[in-house]
């Protein structure tokens, strides 16, 4: 991506997350929101954030794209921990450390 | 008994926002570091934290930005990410929306998931407050969060130069969103969009620009709704 891209995007990025932000607040005022599209949005998080990390683990591009023992296994236990004590700093500490046990002991 | 001040309001705020620094201050450590490794120099880092304030989108943008895919995508996909915001500002809009305009885009620029929850929290159990109380908790809960996520994000894209590859920090994005999601899985409806999302997207990952994430979770937004109708509907019957 070239510095003009890079740039294109953060202020892109911010102008737009501003507006989601003062669309009703500053905008559209009281009228509320049709009920399909309140239930639409109360999954974009778990709808988007899955399908990003998916193939970064099933695929890695560290390891040209070859499966990793190691990662993939973060990646559950990661899951799992977040899961069982529903704290994500938990859950990343966990996952790290699954990380780098797994890279050590399997070289 | 007369109405106390929008200054307690505003210290309630702070304090009430004060415990979220544990999340905050990690988060914006690993953007840091994740964002100079993946080719963003100190202005650009800064730039992109202090703009966008939303953790999520920006991890995703810096991964996909890493992955060379368009900038239009990129944008698309990060704003996808934030669609939920849109949900906030409604949610917001009976208590803040007789504020002064200046104080309602300041609010909008603030309003990232930790201050939208104090905030929720907080005019449902006192919603007898005037509307420049309930702002003034909102600035209390924002003052208490945001600097952190400015002043880490610092400190994580200067120390980010200085780690070697061999911490595999390559996963730290897959492992931090993982870490988002899975105590975000509470009902039937949000674990079969995620189930959904991540299959779709394996399934569509020859698509070109990462354009199947667009698909994928288009049609896991469309698999959580469902599910949570057809369960109340199930309710309705019971």
């Amino acid at each position: 991506m070239t510095t003009v891209e890079t740039w294109a995007v953060i202020l892109l990025l911010g102008v737009g997350t501003f507006v989601l932000r003062f669309s009703f607040l500053g905008m559209i005022g009281g009228r509320p929101m049709p009920e399909w599209v309140l239930r639409h949005l109360r999954y974009t998080p778990v709808a988007v954030l899955p399908a990003l990390v998916a193939p970064a683990v099933v695929w890695p591009a560290a390891t040209g794209g070859e499966t990793d023992p190691a990662r993939l296994l973060a990646a559950f236990a990661t899951v799992a921990i977040g899961l069982a004590t529903r704290n994500a700093l938990w859950s990343i500490l966990g996952g790290a450390l699954t990380l780098y046990g797994a890279l050590w002991l399997l070289g | 008994m007369t109405a106390s001040p929008p200054r307690s309001a505003f210290w309630r705020g702070f304090r009430e926002g004060l415990p979220f620094v544990l999340v905050i201050a990690p988060f914006g450590l690993l953007f840091g570091v994740v964002a100079t490794e993946a080719g963003l120099n100190l202005a650009e880092t800064m730039a992109m934290t202090v703009l966008v304030i939303a953790g999520a989108s920006q991890f995703a943008a810096v991964q996909m930005m890493a992955d060379n895919a368009p900038a239009l995508v990129v944008v698309v996909t990060a704003l996808a990410v934030n669609l939920r915001m849109a949900m906030y500002s409604a949610a917001l809009t009976p208590h803040l929306g007789r504020a002064p305009v200046w104080q309602r885009a300041l609010i909008a620029y603030t309003l990232v998931d930790q201050c939208y929850a104090l905030a929720a929290q907080e005019y449902e159990l006192r919603p007898q407050q005037s509307t420049a109380q309930k702002v003034a908790y909102f600035f209390g809960a924002s003052l208490a969060v945001c600097p952190w996520w400015y002043g880490m994000t610092l400190i994580g894209a200067t120390l980010g130069e200085a780690i070697p590859p061999s911490f595999a920090l390559d996963f730290a994005v897959p492992i931090t969103f993982l870490a988002m999601i899975a105590p975000m899985l509470r009902t039937l409806a949000h674990l079969a969009a995620a189930l959904v999302s991540v299959s779709v997207a394996l399934m569509l990952a020859w698509m070109p620009h990462n354009t199947g994430l667009l698909v994928a979770g288009l049609v896991a937004m469309a698999a959580g709704a469902q599910t949570e109708l057809w369960q109340a509907r199930r309710r309705a019957t019971q």
